[in-house]
């Protein structure tokens, strides 16, 4: 276990460590001077060379990685091209919003697939299940911007149950977790169908059903603590998916998180913020991708870790 | 030595000039606002900076003016040049010494007064290549700048503080924008004992004289600004408090204004939603429209076959429907013939420009050897409606024979071919078109039409460089006696009837500004659109339901 674990997270730095070389590599080859973005339209080509000298940008290429790489073992991020401040403290004022948001959608998609997925399953062939397939279908492949905005309309603009946006309270939560939870449900739900009636196929179900356990029992107690495994294995692959959402749904609900950071740094070619913000989502991917593994054997322990 | 104008005087001489009145600053409190009552205004993008010498951005421009002032400033809601943080100031017979007199009293929101050595302080600041200021390089024309820009000297040798309420600038050269340079943003003044204390983060913790002062700034969601009791402008501001909503899409900021909830969308009706609101009355009561100093254009490469000749670019000139392009943005701008807005001191209102007209244009293609078009590539940014303005004039170009393909890039990457030589035969400039920094003739040449611009990484896109209209461009510049603005704004209008005979752009339009208002807001219009203190005069505004 603990050499799993060691080469595993020795897998994960090297990982890391090529995400920051490929980013900053494309970053460098990009077609987009950063300094033009930092000096504006009236700097003049004096005011420009200026900018590129203290920044360090007319270095070549492998003196520039070099001096971030060693500033990034010792936890700096370096500055924002464009905002002057640390990206450090930009990504950490912001973090806790995108966590925040992500755990409110893995509940939404849970408890939304999850459901959807077990009232098909034994429905199975039925009208029902036909229906939650095609609304899984629909969830899968809506585009979050547009279900975003779908949902600001009824349940904010018409109904007034939540506000339209913004951040705060429980309630601010609720529109854009539903909004990226809703894609994970309509997968969540097809797994979870799919698993369940496999596992309902299974000789002990037929076992349990013989000795005449009533259905509810057999269905719960002995089905879907099986049927969920494969399933829970997929929170952490997950977070991956996130990361490319809440680039989407931040911005729509005007979610203060470190997607919108993301999204407005790439339009401006902000250079420490995008590499900031990628690598802690390379991460946050890393990481869960770990976790699950780690995690599988207790939660099913026919997986070993070797 | 005879020193002409002082003062309110001057400024009244240079106003009358420039076809406008004067008021007194202390004259411009509207009589009708009242005092007091907090307003919530929404920005989609962050703001990234609020110190005077970095911030460029919409958003932050007109945060910036109410939290610094500068030596001189503009009359609410109007281009008309007034004194500020100056009382009054003496232009020499050459035009290259200007004398500002300070205010009494001034005080930073830390309390301290203001005094000529941070006038100083602040200039040295914002052109020391450590500050990385974007706006460094209006201050050019002020003696000894070029040691500070190579980092040669840390401070200006032509700005002197001759007592703490004096301070006296030489210039290299007669600088007719002199006045103007000292409005803008870079130029405000900044207390040195707060800059040193922040640091590089002096822009989150911003300490100036202006209207109001940060009272919270929680990154990514909320800045607060309250009144400043102190404010040396007795009576203003109106508000006691603004909230900054911050990553806001403009669609939403709509419909949270329909339900009451915030008072201005910073960002403007969104395009997609402009006709809806227009459709309402009750909407359209409380939209607000205003011209602002901006021309969107064409720009082709003077240096690049076919373009190199003029008939080609008179022959694009006169195959572009601009009346069709206005539709696509539902008719949110007026048709440009010249590269000045309407609204620009030196805008010629007696030239024609070249008219629509597709025979004539086939015809100078066919004078110009090209009688059966070419293939080319136009190059626009990739959002909307950009990439369908591209198109109408794709299909424009087309009818008269010339082929374009049309390349849709981000934002920066569309900067970046045009600042390469070899980069972009034809860029539409939607979404990066120049937008006067202040409202003088000058600044629509220099970058974007002069010899300076066209080196690579420049804004002169279409690398147009007329030694003989630079030379003029200079002398007209060195015209600052305000007696002589109409002459001066003469030959502007001259040096840009010029640059057209010449076409290295098709002025396609102008676009208007429009936003909204929830009803509850005081005010004149103008404040809403403003065109200086951009997008909104946050000083000058005021809530009706208040006492």
């Amino acid at each position: 276990m603990i050499a799993y674990l060691g080469r595993r997270l020795i897998q994960s730095l090297l990982i890391l460590l090529g995400v920051s070389l490929i980013t900053f590599a494309l970053l460098y080859l990009l077609p987009a001077d950063p300094v033009r973005q930092i000096a504006g339209r009236s700097a003049t080509p004096q005011t420009v060379e200026n900018i590129r000298q203290q920044l360090g940008l007319d270095q070549p290429f492998i003196v520039q990685y070099w001096r971030y790489l060693t500033k990034l073992i010792s936890g700096d991020l370096g500055r924002s091209y464009i905002q002057r401040s640390e990206v450090t403290e930009l990504i950490v004022s912001r973090l806790p919003a995108s966590l925040l948001l992500m755990v409110g959608a893995i509940l939404c998609e849970l408890l939304l697939g999850l459901s959807m997925g077990l009232i098909a399953a034994v429905k199975r062939g039925t009208a029902t299940d036909q229906t939650l397939m095609v609304a899984s279908f629909v969830g899968v492949s809506a585009p979050q911007f547009v279900v975003g905005l779908l949902l600001l309309y009824v349940f904010a603009v018409r109904l007034s149950w939540f506000p339209i946006g913004g951040y705060g309270t429980w309630r601010h939560l609720v529109l854009p977790s539903l909004t990226m939870g809703i894609l994970g449900a309509g997968w969540y739900a097809r797994m979870m169908r799919s698993s369940m009636i496999d596992v309902l196929r299974q000789d002990y179900v037929r076992t349990a059903r013989a000795k005449g356990l009533a259905r509810r029992a057999i269905l719960f107690r002995h089905a879907l603590p099986n049927a969920i495994l494969p399933v829970i294995a997929m929170i952490g692959i997950d977070i991956g998916i996130f990361m490319g959402g809440i680039v989407v749904v931040e911005s729509v609900f005007g979610w203060p998180g470190i997607g919108q950071l993301a999204w407005q740094a790439i339009q401006r070619v902000d250079i420490p913020i995008i590499m900031g913000v990628t690598l802690i989502s390379a991460f946050a991917i890393v990481l869960g991708n770990l976790l699950a593994d780690v995690i599988a054997p207790f939660i099913d322990p026919r997986i070993k870790l070797r | 030595m005879k020193k002409f104008l002082a003062s309110t005087v001057a400024v009244s001489a240079l106003a009358l000039m420039l076809g406008m009145t004067s008021v007194r600053a202390e004259d411009a409190v509207d009589p009708n606002a009242k005092q007091g009552g907090a307003i919530t205004i929404t920005y989609k993008d962050d703001v990234a900076t609020l110190d005077p010498a970095i911030g460029y951005d919409w958003q932050n421009w007109s945060m910036i003016k109410s939290l610094f002032d500068g030596l001189m400033d503009y009359e609410p809601g109007t281009t008309n040049l007034k004194p500020d943080l100056a009382e009054s100031y003496e232009i020499a017979p050459d035009g290259k010494t200007f004398t500002f007199k300070l205010r009494h009293g001034v005080k930073f929101h830390n309390g301290r007064e203001m005094t000529a050595d941070d006038v100083k302080y602040s200039l040295d600041r914002v052109t020391n290549p450590k500050t990385q200021s974007p706006g460094a390089g209006f201050f050019g024309s002020i003696k000894g700048y070029d040691d500070v820009a190579a980092g040669k000297a840390e401070s200006l040798s032509g700005v002197t503080v001759v007592d703490p309420y004096t301070v006296k600038f030489e210039l290299t050269r007669p600088d007719a924008t002199f006045l103007h340079v000292m409005a803008i943003n870079f130029a405000h003044v900044v207390p040195k004992e707060e800059v040193e204390k922040y640091g590089a983060d002096f822009g989150k913790h911003p300490v100036g004289t202006g209207a109001f002062k940060l009272a919270e700034w929680t990154l990514g969601q909320r800045i607060v600004f309250e009144r400043n009791a102190d404010y040396w402008h007795k009576g203003l501001p109106h508000l006691d408090k603004i909230t900054f909503e911050i990553g806001q899409e403009p669609i939403v900021a709509l419909l949270r204004l329909q339900k009451g909830e915030i008072d201005v969308p910073g960002d403007g009706i969104p395009p997609a939603k402009f006709q809806e609101v227009m459709a309402d009355p009750e909407q359209k009561a409380r939209v607000v429209e205003g011209g602002q100093l901006h021309t969107g254009y064409v720009t082709m490469n003077t240096t690049m076959a076919p373009f190199d000749n003029v008939k080609v670019r008179q022959a694009v000139n006169m195959a572009i429907n601009k009346a069709r392009v206005i539709q696509i943005i539902n008719g949110r701008a007026v048709p440009a013939n010249q590269p000045l807005p309407p609204s620009m001191p030196g805008y010629d209102k007696e030239y024609k420009g070249y008219p629509y007209d597709v025979a004539k244009a086939k015809a100078l293609l066919a004078e110009a050897g090209h009688p059966d078009g070419f293939e080319t590539q136009l190059f626009a940014m990739n959002t909307d409606p950009n990439p369908r303005i591209a198109q109408a004039i794709q299909q424009d170009l087309a009818a008269i024979g010339i082929k374009a393909s049309i390349q849709s890039l981000a934002q920066a990457n569309v900067i970046a071919a045009g600042g390469d030589k070899a980069g972009a035969p034809m860029i539409w400039s939607g979404g990066m078109a120049w937008i006067a920094d202040f409202p003088d003739p000058s600044n629509f040449y220099g970058p974007i039409l002069g010899c300076a611009g066209a080196v690579p990484g420049g804004w002169n896109w279409s690398w147009y460089c007329n030694k003989d209209l630079d030379a003029k461009a200079a002398e007209a510049d060195s015209v600052v006696d305000p007696a002589k603005a109409g002459e001066r704004d003469k030959m502007w209008s001259a040096i840009y009837d010029k640059v057209m005979e010449d076409a290295p752009w098709a002025p396609v339009f102008n676009e208007q500004r429009f936003t909204m208002k929830s009803a509850r807001m005081g005010g004149a219009d103008n404040l809403y659109v403003d065109p200086v203190h951009i997008p909104i005069n946050y000083d000058n505004v005021y809530v009706k339901d208040v006492q």
